[in-house]
């Protein structure tokens, strides 16, 4: 029996067991699937970490290393090269690796801190041929930053996800000629300052509302055919493209790593990917909490941090019993928002809700309502897809609220 | 000098092979590919079908329906997984059911047993997700689903531990007759053998003429498909086919052996051999036709897509025979050639007895072998028990499907042996999930390029220059 159960030694978990252990909590077991603590980090060796929480321009690693000496000082146990195979609502954790054979372990709390994956190719469901050459974005990062090797030299990135504009200056620093970056939205995903200093500083061309419709080459990759889409994100006839390149990377999303949380029962949001939460974290199965990117997909790893240890101190107070969850007010959408994190809150104190929209809005209020009551309401010159909101409720504000409604008025 | 070369490496040629391989006999299986499994054998519809759709009196007929009743103790005996799920065909309309009713009566001739036409309430009961507008159904409980090339695979690999030799990246480009036999050249490489066994696909017409033999004319038949993610395959339990027309069968849909949901495949004649490309048209045909048959299959959860070609002959018929002394062509194996391929082999061993070859049983001989999911269908305990004698058994490579270091070495060192991604993928199901490898391959290279001596960027996807890395950073 172990009082907390962490399910991922990344950021997020890394995170959530400082945070718990700094709030009392002394038996905490990291279960790690990968031979070192770090998680996606150890493999994102650019710079641009960790601005919000330490106040400077950290690597990847360097964040993760900032944490990882954190437990380790802590004394917080860890468990590498451990995949955890099943959870259940009760809280018992099947595991496996190499030394313990597969084991059970007993939690009375479980973080979960999978993190997310990328989507592949499949789900486009592009036409031609399936040589070598076509990795997700994070793929072709780790063969390059963690094993040292090059995939291509002629490159097309399909999506204009964050990693994806990443991997597009990466392989150009390491002398590929990155032809094109296509993204089927009139917008990119992508976070504005890696568009400038990944794409426009190095004069990557990014062609909005194009997709590949075909790819070419028997064993490896020899080209792609693109085309622009229409306001449907349909192919338009006659606007084909062929680019020649031995390479084709995607960076066409992210999707939360929820098996472990399908089967045992937690509610996820269809949106998001990742559980129904409340403020404090605690997903549908009491003492189970979720934060990082298990949870929702965030822009910067300094947000997962703040998530997890949210997450990390709700599980301590669960513990110790001091976990209020009296009142449940549910929280709705309008399809601008396209969804809030938390999807639920107690109203026992002031809680940061996330939201991220569905388009590009300029001159919006975000207003929050109570039935009719606009109960709150912030003006933003613009909001984005690819940029997560946030902003504060009050507990004032949410005495004798049983549901809220999330609204973007924009301005004409 | 072998007994007997076998020309293709898919599952009639190994079939062939692991009959072969219980008697005292040289034999040689050569293959053009990187792995075995990569023609038709690799991509086609894993049905073991009941045998209702062949012309009575047809080798085709004759031959599906003897080998769907062996292909329980094949797989058995091979470790292959096999379900025997039922099928069904679908009509719509009254004149469907005109159609089925023939369908019926032609099983019947045919000796397909517990064959029969049920109606709608039954019907919704047995696969409520079918459309409204279904009227009624032929429902073959004998109809299975197989994995073809995991079959392929474990024939290949029992004949192999049998004692037979495989040949990979041999395309057979020349066929010399000899004294004794035949003399088969790939490049500066050449085998001698006294008898040769043509199970080329749907390059048999081309091998035959090689030897001199122009009596038959193969073309292939592209077929694409969808597949889609282990959460789908409870959609429906039956294979579904909708009533033949014009068009021929149409699009199908079947759970597979391994849980997920298989839908095609088109049915387009063409030209070139080589063209396995799916198109944009043909996805977006077998999509419009599923959804006529099951209107909610969630093709957002689309694992992959591929495409497969069947090799149709000009004759209607599969064609099975000898076409000169110690020569048989085993050629236009198209549907249903998948279930007649144990029955394919026994025929094609009659005839080669025909040819005078002199079968001797081998005492040593095991039609065992271990299956590739051995582990990964073990108790708890048996797993433990594994991870204590082999830990890399307890270290989880693949985590969308849950494959361990352990079955990836097992298929690399194995018969036969995986070379490559794809030979891993088809053999553990590493890299086979919803993440398609984006996180595993990486490792699966490690171990590749550790097992075979080779270094990192010399592993490639399917052999060939079908490389994953062009080199070193800073080096190329």
């Amino acid at each position: 029996m172990r009082d907390l159960i962490i399910i991922g030694g990344g950021p997020a978990g890394m995170s959530a067991a400082v945070a718990a252990y700094e709030s009392g909590i002394r038996d905490i077991l990291i279960l790690e699937r990968e031979d070192s603590l770090g998680g996606i980090l150890k493999q994102c060796i650019h710079n641009g970490f960790g601005l919000h929480k330490f106040g400077e321009e950290l690597t990847g690693p360097e964040y993760a290393w900032k944490y990882e000496e954190q437990v380790k000082a802590l004394g917080i146990e860890y468990q590498l090269n451990t995949m955890v195979l099943q959870i259940t609502k009760d809280k018992l954790v099947t595991a496996s690796n190499e030394e313990q054979g597969i084991f059970e372990v007993q939690a009375k709390a479980i973080i979960l801190a999978m993190g997310c994956r990328e989507r592949p190719k499949g789900a486009l469901n592009i036409a031609g041929t399936r040589p070598a050459g076509i990795y997700s974005a994070g793929t072709a990062q780790k063969m390059v930053n963690s094993k040292g090797y090059l995939p291509g030299k002629e490159v097309v990135i399909l999506g204009s996800g964050d990693i994806g504009l990443i991997m597009a200056r990466r392989m150009t620093l390491e002398g590929a000629k990155v032809k094109a970056v296509c993204e089927l939205m009139p917008y990119s995903g992508g976070l504005a300052r890696n568009i400038q200093q990944c794409l426009k500083d190095f004069d990557i061309p990014l062609l909005l509302e194009h997709t590949v419709v075909k790819v070419h080459g028997k064993s490896r990759v020899s080209g792609v055919t693109i085309a622009k889409v229409d306001e449907h994100r349909k192919p338009i006839e006659g606007s084909e493209r062929y680019i020649t390149c031995d390479t084709l990377l995607l960076s066409v999303g992210l999707i939360p790593e929820n098996e472990l949380s399908k089967g045992a029962g937690i509610a996820l949001d269809p949106v998001t990917g990742g559980a129904v939460v409340d403020e404090n974290r605690q997903t549908t199965a009491e003492g189970i909490f979720a934060c990082g990117n298990v949870l929702h997909v965030h822009d910067l790893v300094d947000f997962v941090s703040g998530e997890a240890e949210i997450a990390g101190k709700s599980a301590a107070a669960y513990l110790m019993g001091n976990l209020e969850s009296t009142r449940n007010i549910s929280i709705k959408t309008d399809g601008k928002i396209r969804y809030t994190v938390p999807e639920k809150i107690t109203g026992a104190q002031d809680v940061t809700m996330f939201f991220r929209v569905s388009n590009i809005y300029r001159n919006v209020n975000i207003n929050v309502y109570s039935g009719e009551n606009l109960l709150f309401s912030k003006k933003k010159q613009r909001v984005a897809p690819g940029e997560m909101e946030s902003l504060l409720l009050k507990k004032e504000l949410l005495e004798n609220v049983s549901e809220l409604r999330f609204e973007l008025e924009v301005q004409s | 000098m072998y007994d007997i070369i076998i020309i293709g490496a898919g599952v009639v040629g190994g079939l062939i092979a692991r009959e072969l391989s219980a008697y005292d006999l040289n034999i040689c299986i050569v293959e053009k590919e990187h792995d075995v499994a990569m023609g038709a054998s690799g991509a086609n519809s894993g049905i073991v079908h009941a045998g209702y759709d062949a012309k009575p009196g047809t080798l085709k007929a004759k031959l599906n329906v003897l080998g769907s009743s062996l292909m329980p103790k094949v797989a058995r005996e091979l470790g292959v997984k096999y379900q025997n799920n039922g099928s069904m065909v679908i009509g719509f309309s009254e004149d469907d059911r005109i159609v089925l009713e023939g369908l019926l009566k032609r099983g019947l001739q045919n000796g397909v047993k517990d064959l029969r036409i049920v109606e709608q309430d039954e019907l919704r009961e047995l696969e409520p997700a079918l459309s409204k507008d279904v009227l009624c159904a032929l429902l073959a409980p004998t109809g299975s689903i197989i994995c073809p090339y995991e079959l392929t695979i474990a024939a290949i690999g029992n004949a192999m531990d049998n004692g037979a030799h495989l040949e990979l990246d041999f395309p057979v480009e020349k066929i010399k007759k000899t004294e004794e036999g035949y003399e088969v050249i790939s490049g500066e490489k050449s085998l001698q053998a006294k008898y040769v066994i043509n199970a080329a696909g749907v390059y048999g017409d081309d091998i035959a003429a090689m030897a001199g033999d122009d009596s038959f004319s193969i073309h292939p038949r592209r077929g694409e498909y969808i597949l889609l993610d282990r959460e789908c395959g409870n959609l429906i339990s039956h294979t579904i086919f909708r009533t033949p027309g014009k068009m021929g069968k149409g699009i199908l849909i079947t759970p597979t052996v391994d849980g997920n949901l298989l839908v095609g495949p088109t049915a387009v004649d063409i030209e070139d051999k080589d063209n396995t490309e799916t198109t944009q048209e043909g996805l977006h045909y077998i999509m419009s036709q599923a959804r006529e048959n099951v209107p909610d299959i969630p093709f957002g959860k689309t694992i992959t897509s591929f495409c497969g070609l069947r090799s149709v002959g000009n004759t209607g018929d599969f064609i099975i025979k000898a076409s000169d002394t110690g020569w048989i062509n085993v050629s236009a194996i198209e549907s249903p050639g998948l279930s007649a391929s144990p029955a394919i082999a026994l025929y094609a061993i009659d005839l080669l007895k025909e040819q005078g070859l002199n079968l001797v049983k081998k005492e040593s001989y095991d039609p065992i072998r271990e299956p590739q999911h051995k582990f990964h269908e073990a108790s708890m305990e048996e797993k433990n028990e594994m991870i204590k004698k082999n830990p890399a058994y307890g270290k989880i490579v693949c985590r969308c499907e849950t494959v361990s270091e352990g079955e990836i070495l097992d298929a690399i060192r194995r018969n036969p042996k995986a070379r490559d991604l794809d030979g891993v993928k088809r053999r553990t199901r590493a890299q086979m999930g919803r993440c398609q490898g984006g996180f595993c391959s990486a490792q699966i290279i490690e171990l590749l390029a550790r097992e075979w001596n080779i270094p990192y960027d010399k592993v490639t996807k399917s052999g060939g220059d079908s490389y994953i890395n062009i080199g070193r950073t800073k080096e190329v």
